[in-house]
C-alpha cells in the first residue's frame, strides 16, 4: 500500500506516494534528500532529527510522512535567508556551540522551538528547553550561551 | 529502524474511527503517535492496519464545566502544561503533563494516546488516578464513563475494548483548599518515570484531612497508596508525621516490582518514601497556603457548587 501525500518543505511542496510506514526523517533524507536532518538515536531521545511541523517542533523519526500530509515542514535547510545566517545559526557559530556538528540541526531547530514559547529565557529554562536533545562534544555550556545571545533577537520568530 | 508494514486510514469523526475498527480487526489507533510509533519501530506490536485519528476536532481541548475540567483526547501535553485552566483546577495534572519527555515530545504526545497507551513508567495515569479522573469512551454501544481506578489493569493493560475509543478526559476541579502535588523521579535520557508519585490533600482545622496518594512508574500499572492515606489521614502535617506516613508505602508496592538496567527493583523500593514524602510536603505546603490566605484568591477560584 502507498499513500499519496503533499509535503511542503522549507517552502518546496512535494507530491509524493509513500509507505504509511515511511518515517518523516526518511521522507526528508532519503526521498526528496535533505540531509541536514540527522538521525541519532532513532528513539525520540537524542533530538538529532528535530525538525518544525506548521512552526511546531517535533522530532521527525516518531512521526510518519503520511502525518505531515498537508503540513510545512522547516528544517535546518530552511532556517537561513539566502546567504544571511539565521540569529540561531550565527550565535551558534559565535560561541562555538558546537564541536562535530552533528546533534547541531536539532540542537538549533529545538532552540527555535525554546524561542518561540519562551522569548527571553533564563539559563535554568534554556538547560530545561533543549533537555531533549543530546551533544556528546560540547558539555552544552557553549550550546546555552549561543541561545542565550539568540534570545532578544526575532530567532523564535523567523 | 523501518515498522513492520501496515495499512494506513484516516478517521476524520469519532463515528468514523468506530467504522474502520469494525472493518479492519487488530487496527490500532494513531493519535500523536509517541507511544505507538516507537513500539512499531521496535517491532513489539505489527499491527495490519492503523487508523490515524490525529486531525479531528471534536477530540481537542480543553473546558472547563459542572465541577469538572474536560480535556479532549487529543489535547497535547504541551497544551495541557500551558492551560490556564488545568493550572487552576488540576494543577498537579499541569506539572506532570509538563514534565513528560522533553518539550518536542510534549508537542505531539495526547492525553487519550497516553492513557490508552498504558505505559507503567507514563506520568499521567499516576495523577489521573490521584485526582479521580474518569476516562469518556465511545464504544459500539454508544458512550460510557470508566473511572481511572477501574481503567489502568496491568502493564500496558487496560478496560478499553476492542472497539473501544477514549474520547476525553474529565478531572473533578480541585475542591477549595486542597494542595496537589506531582513528584517524579526521571530516567535521564528517555526522562519516562523511574518513580511517580502523586498527592491531593485537605487540611481541615490544622490536621490532614482527605488525602489521597498514588505512585507510579515502579509498578505495572499506577497504585493508590493506601497505607500512606491512612497513616497520614488526621494527623498534624509535621514533617515526622510525613515521613512516618511516606514509609507505609512499602505495605502498598506489591511483589511485582519493575527494575531494569538503570535502576532496580531493590533500589526503586528503597526511593519510593523519598518521592511520597516529597509529593506530600509539596502537596501539604500548597494546601496550607491556600488555607492560610483566602483572599490572595482570584474571583475565578471558586468551587463549582457555590
Amino acid at each position: 500500500m502507498t499513500v499519496p501525500v503533499s509535503i511542503t518543505v522549507n517552502g518546496q511542496r512535494y507530491d509524493r506516494e509513500v509507505e504509511p510506514r515511511l518515517l518523516l526523517v526518511h521522507f526528508l533524507r532519503e526521498v526528496i534528500g535533505s540531509t541536514g536532518t540527522k538521525v541519532g538515536c532513532d528513539t525520540s531521545q537524542c533530538g538529532a532529527c528535530t525538525v518544525l511541523l506548521d512552526g511546531i517542533s517535533l522530532k521527525s523519526c516518531t512521526a510518519l510522512a503520511v502525518q505531515a500530509d498537508g503540513a510545512e515542514v522547516t528544517t535546518i535547510e530552511g532556517l537561513a535567508a539566502g546567504e544571511a545566517l539565521h540569529p540561531l545559526q550565527d550565535a551558534f557559530w559565535e560561541k562555538h556551540g558546537l564541536q562535530c556538528g552533528f546533534c547541531t540541526p536539532g540542537m538549533i531547530m529545538a532552540s527555535h522551538e525554546l524561542l518561540r514559547v519562551t522569548p527571553d529565557p533564563s539559563d535554568a529554562q534554556i538547560r530545561h528547553g533543549l533537555e531533549g536533545n543530546l551533544c556528546r562534544c560540547t558539555g552544552y555550556q557553549n550550546i546555552v550561551r549561543a541561545v542565550r545571545q539568540a534570545a532578544g533577537t526575532t530567532a523564535g520568530q523567523r | 529502524m523501518y515498522a513492520p508494514d501496515f495499512a494506513y486510514y484516516r478517521a476524520d469523526s469519532v463515528a468514523e474511527i468506530g467504522r474502520l475498527l469494525r472493518k479492519h480487526p487488530g487496527a490500532k489507533l494513531l493519535a500523536g503517535g509517541h507511544s505507538l510509533i516507537p513500539l512499531l519501530k521496535l517491532r513489539l506490536a505489527a499491527p495490519p492496519a492503523l487508523i490515524d485519528i490525529g486531525r479531528i476536532g471534536e477530540l481537542k481541548g480543553i473546558s472547563v464545566a459542572d465541577g469538572r475540567l474536560r480535556i479532549g483526547a487529543l489535547t497535547t501535553h504541551a497544551q495541557i502544561a500551558a492551560s490556564s485552566e488545568v493550572a487552576a483546577h488540576a494543577p498537579a495534572l499541569a506539572a506532570a503533563a509538563g514534565v513528560i519527555g522533553d518539550p518536542a515530545v510534549r508537542n505531539r504526545g495526547t492525553i487519550g494516546g497516553n492513557v490508552a497507551h498504558a505505559d507503567p513508567a507514563s506520568d499521567l495515569p499516576t495523577v489521573l488516578l490521584a485526582l479521580g479522573a474518569s476516562f469518556a469512551v465511545a464504544t459500539d454501544d454508544g458512550e460510557r464513563a470508566i473511572p481511572a481506578g477501574g481503567f489502568f489493569q496491568d502493564m500496558m493493560t487496560t478496560a478499553l475494548g476492542e472497539h473501544d475509543i477514549v474520547t476525553a478526559v474529565d478531572v473533578p476541579t480541585a475542591p477549595e483548599g486542597q494542595g496537589q502535588a506531582y513528584e517524579k523521579f526521571s530516567h535521564p535520557a528517555s526522562r519516562y518515570a523511574v518513580i511517580g508519585a502523586a498527592a491531593a490533600v485537605g487540611l481541615t482545622g490544622g490536621k490532614v484531612g482527605r488525602v489521597v496518594v498514588t505512585l507510579g512508574g515502579l509498578v505495572p500499572a499506577a497504585i493508590r497508596a493506601g497505607s500512606v492515606e491512612q497513616a497520614l489521614s488526621g494527623q498534624a502535617p509535621s514533617a515526622d508525621a510525613i515521613a512516618d506516613a511516606a514509609a507505609a508505602v512499602s505495605n502498598d508496592l506489591g511483589p511485582d516490582l519493575i527494575g531494569d538496567i538503570y535502576a532496580s527493583a531493590e533500589y526503586r523500593r528503597a526511593m519510593a518514601p523519598v518521592c511520597v514524602k516529597r509529593a506530600l510536603t509539596a502537596a501539604l505546603k500548597r494546601a496550607s497556603s491556600v488555607a492560610e490566605a483566602p483572599a490572595a484568591r482570584s474571583p475565578w477560584w471558586k468551587p463549582s457548587w457555590l
